[in-house]
């Protein structure tokens, strides 16, 4: 299958099951872009997710990464408009239906019940990029610093990201 | 209520937004469109992000979407769809530019891998910000628990996952209430 078609397919299909955010569909984007079509390998994988995390804005930059790495500019474009139009086509159709909905009971239960799942998706994404990324032993001790600030203190991630960044440019245990 | 903005004004406060928004641009964007500009007002800006988290994809994305739609239709969904997106892309493909170009050079191959490693380390911190919720309702656990060992441990892919577990989700909560 020529690249566009395969990026506008993965990333269109990923649009539409995006419920949570964007960082649910990680796993699976992962498990195309790794597994099934060879784009990345496991550690680029990682360091696009990185570079998008570095990255002001919404938190789908790696989209954009992964379409221009495999296919250049035309890439880039397709994988965006993949990733964004189908949701984005729905969303302004929901927005139209979303009086009718609003009382019904069934809206809160599908709220409700798609909590659990965002959170196991978000947690899978956590341990597939942490697993991608942390090859050697000084690396996983940086996710783990990383994690503990970010939970206990309100330190900038912007901060957290740069100190990760030095630590690895010392080349300290790796 | 301000004037209701037209499809540029759409464009330039979502591009502002897309630049200024490192590591969450939720919190900035409820500023940007309740205090500062004051497109909706504070309970019009909770409903309409609660159906863009209802839906699929980024909460922040069909949010512009709906925003855009809402004051100018189509070419205001674009408008701010765009302005949002146009200046994060540049600025990662610069990055990956930069990644291409020196992945032979082995401090950058370093530097990108502490990086990596750090940004994993955010990515947990927001899986347990986003679990603390569940705390104390067994069953939402284990929902949680039953779609991270699908995915991880099974390598199941996303869609028939969600099939199978969103459903039986939504109907134990509205059955259990749990």
């Amino acid at each position: 299958m020529p690249d566009l078609v395969a990026l506008a397919l993965v990333f269109g299909q990923l649009s539409l099951v995006a419920f949570g955010g964007g960082n649910t569909t990680l796993p699976e984007m992962h498990r195309y872009a790794v597994e099934v079509y060879h784009w990345t390998t496991d550690a680029e994988f990682a360091s696009f997710f990185a570079l998008a995390r570095a990255a002001p804005g919404p938190n789908l930059m790696i989209v954009p990464l992964i379409g221009w790495h495999v296919a250049g500019w035309s890439g880039m474009f397709v994988a965006m408009a993949g990733m964004f139009g189908p949701s984005s086509i729905v969303t302004a159709i929901a927005l139209r239906l979303w009086g009718r909905f609003q009382h019904q009971a069934w809206r809160r239960a599908v709220q409700t019940g798609l909590i659990p799942i965002s959170v196991g998706l978000v947690a899978a994404s956590a341990a597939l990029i942490t697993k991608a990324s942390d090859q050697q032993w000084a690396l996983a001790i940086v996710t783990a610093i990383v994690a503990l600030l970010a939970t206990k203190t309100r330190l900038h991630p912007l901060w957290l990201l740069a100190a990760g960044a030095a630590f690895g440019w010392s080349g300290f245990g790796q | 209520m301000a004037e209701a903005p037209g499809v540029f004004d759409l464009f330039r406060g979502f591009l502002i937004l897309g630049l200024s928004g490192f590591g969450g641009v939720l919190p900035l964007a409820r500023r940007m469109i309740v205090e500062e500009r004051r497109w909706l007002t504070p309970l019009e800006f909770t409903e309409l992000l609660g159906l863009c988290q209802f839906l699929p994809g980024g909460n922040i994305i069909n949010l512009s979407v709906a925003i855009g739609t809402r004051f100018c239709g189509l070419p205001g969904a674009i408008a701010a769809l765009v302005g949002l997106i146009a200046a994060p892309t540049a600025i990662v493909i610069v990055l990956g530019a930069i990644y291409a170009r020196f992945q032979s050079d082995p401090h950058v191959v370093h530097m990108f891998a502490g990086l990596a490693a750090a940004a994993a380390g955010l990515l947990i911190a927001m899986a347990i910000q986003m679990a603390r919720p569940l705390w104390g309702k067994p069953l939402r656990i284990a929902f949680a628990v039953v779609c991270f060992v699908a995915i991880v441990v099974f390598h199941f892919p996303l869609i028939p996952t969600l099939f199978v577990l969103a459903p039986l989700s939504a109907y134990a909560a509205k059955r259990l209430g749990a």
